[in-house]
């Protein structure tokens, strides 16, 4: 009785892997793009290239802004992530432990700039950008997207610190241990975890971000990789096999992300939804 | 308080400001190339409501955002029940899902533009070698970008309600199970409804995002074929930044402003009655 049963449900399993790994097609599809021959691309079938080949990533490396563009994008996801984090941490203590008048107007205006459409905002930050010189420079970008990363941080963060057990910070209170002392030695330890997830989230919406990225950035100087690939050059043909390969650099840390740090990302997921 | 002082500063600065900024701005007529700048009162409100161009971004942004939130919710809903069910590779299951989640919307939009390539694209070739022009046909353009959205998000949905399936308590389905429930019982009776409150929740956010969505079709069709994927914000950054009309546009990123809001207050009057009614 048992066996049969077991056996079902393994080929279940592999159905439903099958299925999710076809709907994951687009992404193989233009992996395998990015390492075809120029002379394939057009000729579909066959599907399989006769050979494998580097030269689209080379032409993306060598003669595109792409590197550039890759080292914008991680020096700006890296320093919002930073800032947010800097500034969002004190922010959601307060949120989630201290009594604070008018905390309920705070939460709400909170969880209501979460929902703040880009496209409302970008006209007047495209003036203040100009008139504070800091179009096409990283320190522009960083904080405009740490205005919208700042509140998911807040969100995110005052719902692990409610985690953390209250009496252990009490405990720590009784043992003497300063504001300062409390939040170094108790809160951020146990809220490791929740604190990563948080940088994961807030590093990939800035990473991924182009409205502002594409209104902001004039030059090689800050353009970031989303505006570096929706700008792709081509001269006198699309060139795919190069925009595949683009494509795939510009989705190197995101896949890394889900892969390798997939629970903390999860996690993160969740907990910005459910929280109240 | 001090530990709030540098979240207020910068939200008030980056966001409550340029907020305040841009109703100003859609009060003026502004068009600085052939510098124009005078206060204007009503007058962008009042073009908006007989501009046939507006409308028709209305109607793109609604098709669109009803079309990829319903297609989201029942695909993603069905992709955690699967996956809910493995009883191995759940993880390598969750990968292929995220993979799709968590790439920039431009590289999704890059993706689809060579999956919908007339001669080339694998879903012709899928089609058996037909050839579509699915992104300059008007009737398939709209389409199409709602296909690669739901591609992109529903994962989000389904990550959701995987989520959700894990904290059912296991005491429930053996209830179940004793009574002689059979699985099509349990669907309903227990894991839907449980599922119930996560669902809204992700229907609200899903529908927040598609309302403001722009990368996709930004860069997929950029608004065309003859503005068939124009949506609201599209309309509003062409006005902006491609037509230059800084107070015009303006008023129709209030616009979107304003529709955002009503649709999550909207929600969150509609979620929290429903908590009521449950407790």
């Amino acid at each position: 009785m048992r066996r049969p049963a077991r056996r079902i449900g393994t080929l279940g399993d592999v159905v439903v892997l099958g299925a999710l790994a076809a709907y994951a097609i687009p992404f193989f599809w233009q992996l395998l793009t990015s390492f075809k021959p120029e002379a394939e691309l057009l000729r579909v079938p066959p599907l399989l290239p006769s050979r494998l080949t580097l030269a689209h990533y080379r032409v993306v490396i060598e003669q595109s802004l792409m590197p550039q563009a890759l080292g914008n994008s991680l020096g700006v996801a890296t320093l919002t992530t930073l800032l947010a984090l800097v500034i969002g941490l004190p922010g959601a203590y307060a949120v989630a432990r201290l009594p604070l008048p008018g905390k309920r107007l705070l939460l709400l205006a909170i969880v209501a700039s979460t929902a703040f459409p880009q496209i409302a905002t970008v006209s007047p930050l495209y003036l203040l950008m100009r008139a504070l010189d800091l179009r096409d420079t990283w320190a522009g970008l960083v904080l405009v997207h740490t205005s919208f990363a700042l509140p998911l941080t807040i969100w995110l963060l005052a719902g692990f610190i409610r985690e953390v057990p209250i009496e252990t910070e009490e405990a720590a209170a009784v043992d003497g241990a300063g504001l300062l002392g409390i939040f170094r030695w108790v809160v951020i330890p146990l809220l490791a975890p929740g604190l990563a997830s948080t940088a994961l989230l807030a590093f990939l919406f800035s990473w991924n971000e182009f409205l502002f990225a594409y209104t902001f950035t004039v030059s090689g100087a800050s353009r970031t990789v989303p505006v570096a690939l929706a700008l792709f050059p081509g001269v006198f043909e699309v060139p795919w096999g190069d925009i595949a390969a683009a494509s795939m650099l510009a989705s190197v840390p995101p896949v890394l992300i889900v892969i390798v740090l997939q629970r903390f990302l999860v996690r993160g997921l969740v907990a910005g939804a459910v929280k109240e | 308080m001090l530990l709030l002082a540098p979240t207020v500063l910068a939200l008030a600065a980056l966001t409550v400001y340029p907020g305040v900024w841009v109703l100003w701005l859609s009060l003026q007529h502004r068009i600085p190339i052939f510098e124009v700048s005078r206060f204007a009162g009503l007058d962008n409100y009042a073009f908006l409501a007989v501009d046939p161009r507006f409308l028709n971004a209305g109607r793109a942004t609604a098709i669109f955002t009803v079309a990829s939130v319903a297609l989201e919710v029942v695909l993603g809903l069905t992709a955690a029940l699967a996956i809910h069910a493995q009883r191995g590779g759940r993880r390598l299951a969750l990968s292929f899902l995220l993979l799709a989640w968590a790439m920039p919307a431009v590289v999704t939009a890059k993706l689809f533009e060579w999956l919908y390539h007339p001669t080339a694209g694998l879903i012709n070739v899928a089609l058996g070698a037909r050839s579509l022009n699915w992104l300059g046909d008007p009737g398939l353009a709209l389409p199409a970008v709602v296909l690669a959205d739901v591609w992109r998000t529903m994962p989000f949905v389904a990550v959701l309600c995987y989520a959700r399936l894990l904290a059912i308590p296991a005491e429930l389905y053996e209830a179940a199970q004793v009574d002689g429930a059979g699985r099509l019982a349990t669907l309903t009776r227990i894991t839907l409804p449980m599922l119930g409150r996560i669902l809204l929740v992700a229907v609200l956010f899903r529908t927040l995002d598609a309302l403001r969505a722009f990368d996709i079709m930004f860069v997929l069709t950029g608004g065309g074929p003859a503005g068939m994927t124009e949506t609201l914000t599209v309309y509003a950054y062409r006005a902006l930044f491609q037509t230059l009309q800084l107070g015009f546009g303006s008023a129709l990123s209030v616009v979107v402003f304003l529709l955002v809001m009503a649709v999550a207050w909207a929600y969150l009057k509609f979620l929290r009655a429903g908590t009521t009614v449950a407790a």
